[in-house]
């Protein structure tokens, strides 16, 4: 006998980084209106395309890369359940205590509750998605518990008061004269004479981060990969920040989405060559490391992983929208997408931006706390062709826009220009009273009045196609 | 060959002049054209902002109407892959099979107007005259959904006269994307503005490509900054002779 146990939940509101405080449109004005930002995104999305289009170039097997890789998440999510089950009696027969998290709430609970029990009130981060996106930060500020973010972007963003912009490389939207500025009112200790040279910036976060990795006991991280065939953990960054948080610290807590798995050890080989190629443009990724559970007299001696579902479950049980959750976060979609090449990250209102984040936030929260996203495309497929797992995103966007709740007066319009297309000769008078209302020039009522806000409309022509073809 | 004219609405209403080229250049090319009777939309616009719903009875429409043809021509890479890609779709989750298996048989027989002349007629000079410096704006649904290629200026580079000019960033959207370009508008300006720009810096009289969609998009952007750039759609330059 089976008991239903209800379709699962989304993530909870109230807690965490995937609703927006205003509609994509709104938000996307505002960024829009802000020229220093274009230019910053401009340059890094072009010089980001160009170097990863070069290193993909390279291989000649890119194409059966991106299959394989669909096909390992796809059988791995259509397995998840025994997967994980798998994984948590390899991390615990490695010696790593492993907690399930329903949503942010109880991650944020676990995590804290692990720190207290340390006795310490200060962590070292790894930078990871997964709490960015429960707002664990805000949650270990409020008891006490000082999370210190080490990747250097996100340290720029946490300095800054700010909110990531990009999966990747969260900073983006800074140029380093704004970083200058951010070290010298934020940074302990830093050197008023800081120049905004790259060398000089990356030297100065560089001392006051080793300081921090020596005297921090606890550190927190997310997970890449891991391996449910052997209990092995990855993380891949390009900095040595990471290593540094995963190896001195006395205690290690991972917070990792249930969707991270592959099955086997071999898996790896597939996407350790998609990811950086398709991320930074590099051929291999710089720092890669791997443990399994703990190991006696090296590296941190307690391990304990959480594994976080936040709404995964429920996008699992869209047959169409559960393609989202292969994803490697590598960022190729949104370096490619000519949306949020212009309005950055900031406008989607969640840690996910760009198009993966059009059709994840959605789905994590329920479409209906973030109905503008599935919007936020002109579905131009530059980021199914980028993407090295071969997601589907603009069919999910468009799965997903029959799902949002459509205001009443477009389902009118929409309801009424069917019937009329499904009639010919309504559609001819249509056709021919467009015509005479002169549906044209420099100024429409709404909601046309976006179209000439900035574009003309044609003239009608004297006839229709069809008007001249019966005349033939 | 006896090609049946699937006109898509937007040409048929607001640019017939790109449809009445089309007809032109087959049947100059020798080939008999038919404009089948009861077509109206392919549903695209229902589809892609959410009515997927209110796109059955048109994906019906579509597939009753052009069923008895071997060979369907559309002068939009848009609507073809609306066809192609989508159609089976809205059938499937209406549940209808037989509709669906329908709809793959007419979209496996619908064609681009650069696919029929290239892959199913097997020319690239059609005999066109065009002396203007041109650009070619690949438009995202025949680069990335139907993925024409480079069949459009394979087409363009065998017209006399004509001198093409490369666009640069040619494969970034121009912005339209349908309803995109009104729930959008400022996101979709801003990508347009950029399009213009590469547009102007060609020095090309005319900018062309296969959808009349983002010509009217681009156009109508061109047109408002009193630009001096026109828009034409690749049929009318492939069908324009010393002629005419």
């Amino acid at each position: 006998m089976t008991t239903f146990l209800g379709m699962p939940t989304t993530a909870p509101r109230g807690v965490g980084n995937l609703r927006g405080d205003e509609p994509f449109p709104a938000a996307a004005r505002k960024a829009l209106g802000n020229a220093q930002l274009r230019r910053n995104l401009g340059h890094a999305t072009t010089t980001i395309r160009a170097k990863s289009g070069a290193v993909i170039g390279e291989l000649p097997d890119w194409q059966e890369l991106r299959t394989a890789g669909s096909a390992l998440k796809a059988d791995t999510m259509a397995r998840l359940p025994e997967l994980l089950v798998q994984l948590e009696e390899k991390v615990t027969a490695a010696g790593g205590v492993v907690h399930w998290a329903a949503d942010a709430n109880e991650a944020n609970r676990i995590v804290t509750e692990l720190v207290q029990a340390t006795g310490h009130d200060r962590v070292i981060k790894v930078k990871s998605m997964a709490t960015q996106e429960i707002g664990l930060n805000e949650a270990l500020e409020a008891a006490g518990i000082e999370p210190v973010e080490t990747d250097l972007a996100e340290l720029i963003v946490q300095l800054g008061h700010d909110k990531p912009s990009h999966i990747l490389v969260p900073a983006i939207h800074r140029n380093r004269a704004e970083i200058r500025e951010i070290f010298l009112r934020e940074m302990p200790g830093v050197d008023p004479a800081l120049t905004d040279e790259p060398v000089i910036l990356a030297g100065a976060a560089r001392r006051y981060l080793r300081e921090t990795f020596l005297s921090t006991k606890v550190a927190v991280s997310g997970a890449n990969f891991a391996i449910a065939e052997t209990g092995t953990l990855a993380v891949l960054e390009s900095e040595g920040n990471g290593r540094m948080c995963l190896t001195l610290p006395e205690t290690l807590i991972t917070v990792m989405g249930i969707e991270k798995l592959v099955p086997t050890w071999q898996d790896l080989e597939v996407f350790l060559q998609l990811l950086p190629r398709a991320s930074t443009g590099e051929r291999m990724n710089p720092y890669t490391s791997m443990w399994t559970g703990v190991t006696p007299g090296d590296g941190p001696q307690n391990f304990h992983l959480v594994l976080l579902d936040n709404g995964r479950s429920a996008v699992l049980a869209d047959e169409v929208g559960r393609q989202a959750l292969h994803c490697i976060r590598c960022s190729a979609c949104l370096n490619v997408c000519p949306v949020y090449e212009r309005t950055g990250g900031h406008a989607y209102g969640s840690v996910y931006p760009g198009p993966i984040g059009a059709v994840l936030s959605p789905q994590l929260t329920g479409v209906e706390d973030n109905a503008s996203l599935p919007y936020a495309s002109s579905l131009c497929g530059a980021c199914f062709d980028a993407c090295p797992v071969k997601i589907d995103i603009p069919s999910i966007l468009v799965h997903l826009r029959n799902e949002v709740p459509h205001p009443r007066a477009e389902q009118a319009v929409m309801a009424s220009a069917a019937y009329t297309m499904d009639h010919p000769k309504l559609y001819a008078a249509a056709q021919h009273a467009a015509k005479l209302s002169r549906f044209s020039g420099r100024r429409l009522p709404p909601p046309f009045n976006g179209w000439t806000a900035s574009r003309d409309l044609p003239e009608p022509p004297p006839e229709t196609f069809r008007d001249w073809w019966a005349k033939r | 060959m006896r090609i049946a004219l699937f006109v898509t609405c937007l040409a048929d209403t607001m640019f017939p002049a790109a449809a009445k080229a089309t007809v032109r250049l087959l049947e100059r090319l020798g080939h008999e054209v038919v404009f089948p009777a009861g077509q109206t939309c392919c549903g695209q616009m229902h589809i892609n902002t959410g009515y997927q719903k209110d796109a059955l009875p048109l994906v019906r429409r579509h597939v009753r109407t052009f069923a008895p043809y071997d060979v369907v021509v559309a002068p939009s890479g848009s609507c073809v892959g609306s066809v192609r890609h989508q159609h089976a779709m809205v059938a499937r989750a209406a549940g209808d099979e037989g509709l669906a298996a329908r709809a793959e048989d007419v979209a496996g027989r619908t064609y681009e107007l650069s696919e029929l002349l290239v892959d199913v007629l097997g020319v690239e000079d059609v005999g066109a005259y065009y002396p203007h410096r041109v650009t070619y704006h690949p438009t995202c649904h025949s680069l990335r959904m139907i993925r024409v290629g480079d069949k459009p200026q394979r087409l363009l580079r065998h017209v006399r006269g004509l001198e093409l000019v490369e666009l640069p960033a040619a494969e970034q959207c121009c912005g339209f994307g349908g309803t995109f370009a009104l729930k959008n508008a400022d996101t979709s300006t801003a990508m347009l503005a950029d399009k213009m720009r590469h547009v102007l810096g060609t020095g090309a009289e005319v900018c062309t490509a296969g959808d009349s969609s983002c010509l009217m998009h681009i156009g109508g952007g061109l047109s408002r900054l009193d630009a001096g750039v026109r828009t034409v759609h690749l049929a009318e330059i492939l069908a324009a002779t010393e002629a005419a």
